[in-house]
């Protein structure tokens, strides 16, 4: 039962928890303005609560929601949080148990110095304060996938405190206008994973695998509700919820639910509930035996956990029994946020583009191939990169990896526009026949359909020439400096040369043909 | 276990007494302090239940007691002037331990081993840091990241009576007490 969960609310023995805790009820005073996440991370339980103001409801003042969230993330590591069982996505059941995983009598948690790292390295991320000293504890409960009677986690002390997490969202729907907003982050905590149980209601039995180690990801929420500026609302947390969206979901059901309680002279209970996909609504998950005691004490077994940096660190210190918080502060790689502003300053593209760079996966990385590979201005290469090859891979619901086109075809398809050897209306033709993957090169392409542009001046002017002669109304309406006119005829000459001249150019001859 | 208990009993009958040196378990490695083991004393008791001045031994069947006031913020267990620990408390805590008091004598005995502890509360601690593990000037040993166990799928199931297909299997939900119908769900349920 070693798998370490990070609670940020990660818990699980390999579990990060993170805990999110939004509104605990005993908070009073305390009102935060901006939006404050308190990350309670297990393994890295991380708390965060996040306020949303509610619309006045029937001229009464208004409602001030508080969402904590408990987020369980496991960690990636080879072997268990406190024992040397492997970690494997999809093993036997009761393949990767260790002894101590089995909580068989005897048998002793031996921290896993990874795990560590990457709580630190967590910690470190979301900007928090990391403990120097930092405790083990037990949390008792009894439950068939929990065969110790207990789990260890870190509820006393845990590894980091008090951090943020700076983010944004687009306004409302518009994918154009970005706003940030900034979440605290309560705590980060190691902890273990239970087992996994199969409910097996036929033969009214469970079915028990010990291995743990699944569900990269999952969230509860804590949602009370209380009007500003009075003291905190009773809170309930919704357990279950899978995705990000049925997350939404169910905190605004929630919501709803305890101001329509409220406002109907009820009361809104202390519990637990669960989320019913189907209906679209929680529900309580268990009966009403009052608040859940844990009866936490310092593990025994484990000594307190003590990290070092560069000035603490003794000279004489064995280099795998510590752990140095500078050397892991090096170690990290650069963080979202930083990478979005070197994107803005060195690219010159917008806050959202770098956003939309960052959401796909393998994205940026194409995107900077492209860039190295062509000489076409980086401002193109956004352009292209987010709406052309974004799109179409929306499009057919395609990775980044699964892409026909190559960062190389593009980059080759963006230097035969950048040298203007095609219009812009040609290289999307071509672009369109490069996503076929039927390996021809933009530069083949362009020679077999003939989308190059013409690079015969005087066949242009002969075709400029045969336009004006085939449209004298339009020729007219030029010359009466109607601006829409000209327009009009550049748009029948790059009719007539099939995609294959230049606006500019056709512009230019025009305007010299008809003495402007 | 690294975790020293004292226990005495001032029973008249000879009472054998074992001296323990606890060795460092091997999940600590190393330690240079000079408390490098804990002493333990066992004391064996003869039948009478009335072992008035005892903390809770391991032989009753009433398990261990939590002393009052770990400081986790879970309620204190002091008790009201009488000395009496209130019965909802009793079937609480007969709930959480999944324990059967059973009997008037044990909530008795029980309530003697909270009036001993409650002696620590006649310390005076000011100004001293609490003592949150005897191992606290040992240093956690930090295995790394290898895969050394497992793999014994076969040799664990053994342990178990009912299996099914290499699970374990338990009974539907959790039952807490057997004239209690009280279905409680896990808290961390899937």
């Amino acid at each position: 039962m070693a798998t370490s969960v990070l609670r940020l609310g990660i818990p699980g023995r390999r579990w990060a928890l993170a805990w999110i805790d939004g509104g605990s009820r005993h908070r009073s005073g305390t009102q935060p303005g901006p939006t404050s996440n308190r990350a309670r991370g297990q393994s890295s339980v991380t708390q965060l609560s996040l306020r949303t103001a509610q619309k006045p409801r029937k001229g009464e003042h208004k409602w001030a929601a508080v969402v904590g969230l408990e987020i369980h993330a496991q960690i990636c590591s080879n072997s268990k949080l406190f024992s040397g069982a492997q970690v494997c996505f999809a093993a036997p059941p009761n393949s990767l148990v260790s002894f101590f995983d089995a909580s068989l009598p005897g048998t002793l948690p031996v921290l896993n110095r990874r795990c560590v790292e990457a709580a630190v390295m967590t910690g470190l991320a979301l900007n928090c304060h990391i403990n120097r000293k930092s405790l083990f504890d037990r949390k008792h409960y009894f439950y068939a996938d929990l065969p110790a009677g207990y789990q260890i986690t870190q509820q006393r002390l845990p590894i980091a405190t008090n951090g943020h997490l700076t983010y944004s969202i687009y306004i409302r729907k518009k994918q154009s206008q970005v706003t940030t907003k900034t979440v605290r982050i309560k705590q980060i905590q190691l902890e273990q994973d239970s087992g996994k149980s199969l409910h097996d209601d036929l033969r009214s039995q469970t079915l028990i695998d010990l291995n743990r180690a699944e569900g990269q990801l999952r969230v509860d929420a804590n949602i009370s509700v209380h009007h500003p500026g009075e003291p905190l609302g009773v809170r309930t947390e919704v357990k279950n919820l899978n995705s990000l969206r049925f997350l939404a979901k169910a905190i605004d059901y929630e919501i709803q639910r305890q101001i329509t309680e409220l406002e109907n002279g009820g009361e809104v209970l202390n519990e637990t509930r669960s989320f019913d996909y189907k209906l679209g609504c929680t529900v309580p998950m268990r009966d009403k035996e009052g608040k859940q005691d844990y009866r936490f004490m310092p593990e025994p077994n484990l000594p307190p956990l003590v990290l070092y940096d560069a000035t603490s660190l003794p000279s004489d210190a064995d280099s795998q029994q510590v752990i140095n918080i500078d050397q892991l502060r090096d170690t990290l790689p650069e963080l979202p946020s930083a990478t979005r502003e070197r994107l803005v300053q060195q690219y010159g593209m917008l806050p959202e583009h770098s956003f939309a760079l960052l959401n796909e996966v393998g994205l940026l990385e194409f995107f900077q191939n492209v860039i190295k590979e062509t000489r076409a201005e980086p401002k193109k290469v956004t352009n292209w990169v987010l709406n052309t090859f974004l799109y179409y891979l929306k499009q057919q619901n395609l990775a980044v990896s699964e892409s026909p086109v190559t960062a190389g075809a593009l980059a080759e398809l963006l230097d035969l526009l950048d040298s203007k050897a095609v219009s812009s209306a040609a290289a999307k033709q071509v672009f369109e026949e490069l996503w076929k993957g039927q390996g021809k090169t933009a530069a083949q392409i362009v020679s077999e359909q003939q989308l190059g542009l013409m690079q015969d001046r005087e066949a242009l002017e002969q075709l400029c020439q045969a336009t004006i002669d085939g449209h004298p109304q339009t020729v007219m309406d030029v010359k009466k400096r109607n601006p829409k006119a000209i327009n009009k005829l550049i748009g029948l000459v790059r009719k007539a040369s099939l995609s294959r001249a230049d606006p500019t150019l056709i512009k230019e001859i025009l305007e010299k043909k008809l003495s402007l | 276990m690294a975790m020293a208990a004292a226990a005495t009993a001032t029973a008249a009958h000879s009472n054998v007494v074992i001296r323990v040196r606890v060795a460092p378990s091997s999940s600590l490695r190393r330690s240079r302090s000079k408390e490098m083991w804990a002493r333990a004393m066992w004391v064996r008791f003869r039948a009478a239940p009335d072992r008035g001045r005892g903390f809770a031994s391991k032989a009753s069947p009433q398990g261990q007691v939590q002393a009052a006031g770990q400081g986790t913020g879970t309620p204190s267990l002091a008790l009201q002037g009488s000395g009496r620990v209130p019965t909802e408390k009793i079937e609480h805590l007969e709930r959480l331990a999944l324990v059967n008091f059973g009997s008037r004598e044990a909530v008795a005995r029980l309530e003697k081993a909270i009036a001993f502890a409650e002696q620590l509360q006649a310390v005076d601690t000011d100004g001293v840091e609490p003592l949150e593990s005897v191992l606290e000037n040992r240093c956690l040993y930090l295995r790394s990241d290898n895969v050394a166990e497992g793999n014994c799928a076969e040799e664990l199931l053994q342990n178990s009576n009912h299996v099914v297909e290499e699970y374990f299997v338990a009974p539907p939900g959790n039952i807490s007490l057997p004239d209690m119908v009280n279905r409680i769900p896990s808290p961390t349920a899937e």
